[in-house]
């Protein structure tokens, strides 16, 4: 009974390692993930239809469904929202690869304060709409501005970036994604 | 003049919006319990921690409100709860639903601690079969050597 040589308790031995070293890989994947960013559950889903004000022209509205039959680009930005600027060249240069329109959505903000801001910044957008009270973000679940989201032609969201775009993500996802939709 | 008339205009306004601000908690009093007791099970997702009863973050008051609308408007708890849900995903319930993905999350440790007891009372019930441990001939035989060298250091 207590014969260590015996192969089979020499497994039994062996087996709180095994446990611990799953265990550690375990806790070692978590650390790798990003717990700020939560799974959307639109995506695959139908966008939140909205018609909302342009910023640039409040008398003047823009709906969701002016974007049937094209992929679109909806970025989320504010002006009292630092990592806003921080993408915004890459904004930029997706708006200018002029593969699909980026249309703006200016999240709980004062319109004079965002055109102000566009003013400084450059306005990279197709439009911008104006969310002022966030009621249009609540339906989009958005909760860390600025927030993407590729949008294809039947209106269903198929990505969904929350937190600044930088050149990889612009470069190994969305540019991609956008590509493969509009079948080039 | 004109403008000193405006000036005390849009004070006034900017007071009756606050007063409207605070005025659900004072003429509603069970709504607003509702409203809290469902806010402590929605997480904020800005400050992941805490609950949307909780945070101060810009986010977490407008859910606020939008709880407190929809309560209003006569929608139930479960309502409000699918809709939360439907635009941030599970990971806004504390307490996370019944179904297959969560399966684990609910009953693992269970199972885990059935399985501890399992192991515990079957080693238990084979110590009892085999009763003291019993030497063989030749263990007895080197356990006296033992003692034997030890007792001889000692006297040396």
């Amino acid at each position: 009974m207590t014969d260590l040589a015996a192969p089979a308790s020499r497994l039994r031995l062996l087996l709180p390692l095994g446990i611990f070293v799953v265990l550690v890989a375990l806790l070692g994947v978590g650390l790798t993930l990003n717990p700020r960013e939560v799974p959307s559950p639109l995506i695959g889903k139908q966008a939140p239809a909205f018609s909302l004000p342009q910023l640039r022209a409040p008398e003047k509205t823009f709906s969701t469904t002016e974007m049937a039959g094209r992929v679109w680009v909806l970025n989320v930005w504010a002006s009292w929202c630092i990592p806003c600027l921080q993408e915004h060249p890459y904004i930029t240069a997706l708006a200018n690869m002029k593969i699909a329109p980026v249309v703006g959505l200016n999240y709980k903000d004062q319109p004079s304060d965002a055109l102000a801001w566009l003013e400084r910044n450059g306005d990279p957008f197709l439009l911008s709409v104006s969310d002022i009270k966030g009621q249009i973000g609540i339906d989009y679940g958005v909760y860390g501005v600025p927030e993407t989201y590729v949008i294809d032609q039947r209106g269903v969201i198929r990505y969904k970036k929350i937190g600044p775009i930088m050149s990889d993500t612009l470069r190994d996802k969305i540019v991609p994604l956008i590509e493969e939709l509009r079948g080039d | 003049m004109t403008r000193a008339l405006a000036t005390v205009l849009a004070l006034c306004l900017a007071l009756g919006a606050q007063a409207r601000e605070a005025a659900p908690a004072a003429d509603d009093p069970v709504l607003e319990a509702r409203v809290m007791a469902l806010a402590s099970e929605l997480r904020c997702l800005v400050c992941q921690n805490q609950s949307i009863a909780e945070s101060n973050a810009a986010l977490a008051l407008d859910l606020r409100n939008q709880v407190r609308e929809q309560l209003r408007a006569g929608r139930s708890e479960a309502q409000v709860v699918d809709y939360m849900v439907e635009r941030y995903g599970d990971f806004v319930l504390f307490r996370p639903r019944f179904k297959a993905s969560t399966f684990a999350l609910w009953f693992g440790p269970l199972i885990l601690l059935a399985a501890g007891l399992v192991l515990l009372f079957r080693r238990l019930a084979r110590r009892r079969r085999t009763g003291e441990a019993e030497l063989s001939e030749a263990q007895h035989a080197r356990a006296a050597r033992l003692l034997e060298a030890g007792r001889d250091r000692e006297r040396r």
